[in-house]
């Protein structure tokens, strides 16, 4: 479903991310961890068609994306951003953010569509009408969340989603997340700082440093300790307390 | 105390619908704007500038705007003549009461030309930036470089003298700003993640423009708008005064300050009179645009 | 943690819906001294709400009610913008939540860190940039220089968050509350982070109020914890002793942790309870 070939992409002049490949099948959960700043949210904005890669391929349900795309090309994907309170127009309520997203699609039942991907995401008619910046961090998070689910896309990228939910509210993202993708085949694309919360969701993890992935490896081999990498070895150390 | 009735429809934190959470959004900007003085009196300002516009021949006789009485001459306030009469002998209150309807459609002909212009080539300039930014800005360039009044000569002068077109005259060459305004701010909201997010969503281009970022512009603008009105009305008296802008019986207040400067030492209220309207409105339009900016701003809750 | 650095007690806070005021924070109270106290609870209790009040950062339609409001011998209830102005930086800092949109978008985010330093410390320029350029590096920040040049949104979201702890620790604040100051850092830079506000703690006993999701994370590292629900203080524990926490909506949170070790297919979910709203004693 995704498909990166050799992907660089660069800032400025800098490559700030160099060389990645990676595949995910449809319907799998893949997870992207690494040090701060080495590229994994620009790695989800390429997918998602934000930041062009300055040399490589990538594509998505078979398609090679090409620089600018088609508005079905941009549709394949749908993206939580990592900064919760940029992510929604400050001047727009909740309702209309997601009501956008149902007007432009024309679905159906709009209503009832709103109002069941906001329960999803545990929040109410009380949140509903009000402005951004009166929610708290985590309730904005979970807007963003409903905003990229109520489409329901073939694939989702989740740049760390849950890093400001409590964990009664993560887990129920989690499970949330988990059963998409059982039901209706999602393919995820999961960045987190959380080794246990990545672990849970994916089976295969890739980890990332300066701009390259050093390792892949799969969840059982996490938990297992069973890591080549230097780095790897080192989050995983840092990862218990 | 808690409201009873429809004010607690309009003010309940979770509405029923949309139409509910609108109008209660409208009613809470609205009492937050009543709760601004100075918002208000600018707000009644523009308001009585309208009502006097519309109500001026009901205040004073249409005739008395033109009518010429020599041997009245310059006469002080008195009963008769409330603002006194200027150097024609014409009655000044008339003037300035009908020179309402001038002002008036100066501000509402340039506001129509200027926003839309100035928008329909900043927002897109921004937003697509490359070759369309380029064109539109240089074309935005070549009408910023030339001196306002002098195109405003140009204009009136291809058009023939007279207020409609030295008002066309002056918002031709007023919108240049405007558009730098929105591409700039176009420019710094494109790549936020709410826009980003739209685009994935498959919104188009227009749409995106449309519900993402004019509203985000829009205040902006609208407030530069306000505050640039006493300038604009000012330009339209030059004009005026070079013979281009209101013609000769016209009570256009700008001529009229302008016809008052001669005689300002011993005659004072013949300039101060009609200068005093043009301050009072211009102020009224600034306290507007200061409170229609904390309206737009819904942090500032 | 003998001496008193903040002290807050019944503190109120209520935004107003006008037709239905919404209390954020119902009466809650705690005393920080030169220690490390974590705060964790539900998303929207209000823990940067309580933040915020004590930094007087809170919107001015915000209603704000307090037995007690103590920065060391400084009364906080009914200071105005100007006087917390003076305490901000200096006494007290606050490391914001959304720390990309508390910064200036238009100036590089080193000269803001070197503007800090000159506002508090009045030492010159070329000190003020040395200062913030060691400052990034302290917090870990690969290549300093660069980032000492780069607009705020040119930062991953890790970056923003350690060069926001850069500018709050540069003043050298008696009181620090950090928002979830490391929720964007991969586990091993976390540490680091973490380090060096434990040792401002140490070297200069500094009083740390740490929000945060992360149950591993408090109760490694701070002293003690207290547990937020629905506006309130529901249980304050030893940080040691959270494991053994006796608050159903406590015990809940535990048991919803994803455990790398042992993965279950579902995670349990609380359902909120009106009797949570008893604290423990
Ligand atoms: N718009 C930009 N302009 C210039 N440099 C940028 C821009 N966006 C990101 N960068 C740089 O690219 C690098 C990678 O950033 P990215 O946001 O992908 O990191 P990340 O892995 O997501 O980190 P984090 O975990 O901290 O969010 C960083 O060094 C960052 O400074
Ligand atoms: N300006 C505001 N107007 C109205 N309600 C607000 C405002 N700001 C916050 N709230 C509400 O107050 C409650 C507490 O918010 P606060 O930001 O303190 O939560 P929090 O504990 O920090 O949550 P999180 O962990 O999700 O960041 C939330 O329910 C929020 O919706
Ligand atoms: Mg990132
Ligand atoms: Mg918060």
């Amino acid at each position: 479903m995704i498909e990166l070939h050799d992907v660089s992409i660069a800032y400025g002049g800098r490559d700030v991310v160099r060389g990645v490949s990676l595949s995910v099948a449809a319907g799998e959960a893949f997870g992207l961890v690494g040090e701060s700043g080495s590229g994994k949210s620009t790695i989800l904005r390429a997918i998602a068609g934000l930041a062009p890669p300055r040399a490589g391929h990538i594509r998505l349900a078979g398609q090679e994306m090409p620089r600018r795309r088609t508005r079905a090309q941009r549709m394949l994907a749908q993206m939580v951003f990592q900064d919760p309170y940029g992510s929604l127009h400050p001047a727009q309520l909740v309702d209309q953010s997601l009501q956008d997203p149902v007007a432009i699609q024309r679905l159906d039942d709009g209503e009832g569509r709103i109002a069941r991907a906001l329960a999803e995401v545990g929040l109410g008619p009380a949140q509903r009408f009000r402005f951004p910046h009166q929610l708290s961090g985590g309730q904005r998070q979970r807007v963003a969340i409903a905003r990229a689910l109520i489409l329901a896309p073939p694939v989702l990228l989740l740049d760390e989603p849950t890093s400001a939910l409590d964990v009664s509210v993560q887990a129920a993202i989690l499970n949330l997340l988990d059963r998409l993708r059982r039901e209706r085949g999602l393919t995820l694309l999961l960045v987190s700082h959380d080794l246990a919360v990545v672990a849970h969701l994916c089976a295969r993890i890739a980890v990332m440093t300066e701009g390259e992935i050093v390792e892949t490896t799969t969840a059982a081999h996490l938990a297992a300790g069973e890591v080549t990498h230097p780095y790897t070895r080192a989050l995983l150390e840092a990862n218990r307390f | 105390m808690k409201p009873v009735g429809w004010q607690a429809w309009l003010l309940t934190e979770t509405p029923g619908g949309r139409a509910q959470a609108r109008a209660g959004r409208w009613y809470r900007n609205l009492r937050r704007f009543a709760r601004n003085p100075l918002a208000m009196s600018g707000l009644f300002v523009v308001l009585a500038l309208i009502a006097v516009a519309l109500a001026a021949p009901l205040l004073a006789p249409a005739r008395a705007v033109v009518l010429q009485a020599l041997p009245d001459r310059l006469l002080p306030p008195s009963l008769a003549h409330p603002f006194g009469t200027d150097e024609l002998g014409r009655d000044l209150y008339a003037r300035v009461v009908f020179g309402a309807r001038i002002t008036l459609s100066i501000v509402a002909m340039v506001a129509l030309i200027v926003l839309p212009i100035g928008l329909g080539i900043g927002l897109p300039a921004g937003y697509f930036g490359g070759w369309i930014d380029l064109v539109l800005m240089r074309l935005t360039d070549i009408f910023l470089a030339f001196p306002r009044l002098i195109l405003a000569l140009a204009f009136a002068a291809a058009l023939g003298p007279g207020i409609r077109n030295a008002v066309i005259a002056i918002a031709l060459t007023a919108w240049p700003p405007y558009a730098r305004l929105a591409r700039a701010e176009t420019l710094s909201l494109r790549a936020r993640e709410f826009v980003l997010a739209a685009e994935l969503q498959g919104a188009s281009a227009w749409r995106i423009l449309r519900t993402q970022i004019l509203p985000l512009c829009l205040p902006s603008v609208i407030i530069r708008l306000t505050l640039d009105m006493a300038g604009i009305i000012l330009t339209a008296a030059g004009l005026g005064f070079l013979g281009l802008g209101a013609q000769p019986p016209s009570p256009e207040w700008g001529a009229m300050v302008a016809s008052g400067r001669d005689v300002l030492l011993d005659q004072w209220w013949v300039a101060t009179i009609p200068g005093l309207a043009i301050f009072v409105v211009s102020l009224g339009f600034n306290l507007l645009g200061d409170g229609l900016r904390e309206i737009f701003d819904p942090r500032a809750a | 943690m003998s001496e008193i650095l903040l002290e807050v007690a019944d503190l109120r806070v209520t935004y107003p819906g006008e037709g239905g005021d919404f209390a954020a924070l119902r009466g809650i109270g705690f005393a920080l001294g030169r220690e490390r106290l974590g705060i964790v609870g539900e998303s929207g209790s209000g823990k940067s709400t309580a933040g915020r009040a004590i930094m007087g950062l809170l919107p001015p339609s915000a209603r704000v009610g307090a037995e007690v409001l103590r920065l060391g011998e400084t009364d906080l209830r009914g200071l105005d913008e100007a006087g917390f102005r003076r305490l901000r930086g200096r006494r007290i800092g606050m490391v914001l939540q959304d720390p990309k949109y508390a910064l200036n978008p238009l100036l590089r985010v080193g000269e803001q860190i070197a503007e800090t330093h000159r506002t508090h410390l009045r030492q010159g320029r070329r000190a003020a940039r040395q200062a913030a350029l060691a400052m990034l590096e302290s917090v870990h920040i690969r290549d300093p220089a660069r980032v000492y040049r780069a607009f705020p949104h040119e930062l991953s979201g890790g970056m923003g968050q350690r060069v926001m702890i850069a500018m709050m620790l540069i003043a050298g604040p008696e009181v620090l509350i950090a928002d979830e100051p490391t929720s964007a850092l991969d586990a091993s830079v976390q540490r680091q982070v973490l380090a060096i506000l434990d040792e401002q703690v140490r070297a200069r006993g500094m009083g740390l109020l740490l929000i945060s999701h992360n149950l591993h994370l408090v109760r490694a590292f701070c002293d003690r914890v207290l547990v937020m629900y629905a506006g309130r203080v529901v249980e304050s524990c030893r940080a040691s002793e959270l494991a053994a926490a006796r608050h159903p909506y406590t015990r809940g949170l535990l048991a919803a942790l994803p455990d790398l070790a042992h993965r279950r297919a579902r995670l349990p979910v609380l359902a909120r309870d009106p009797d949570w709203l008893e604290p423990v004693r």
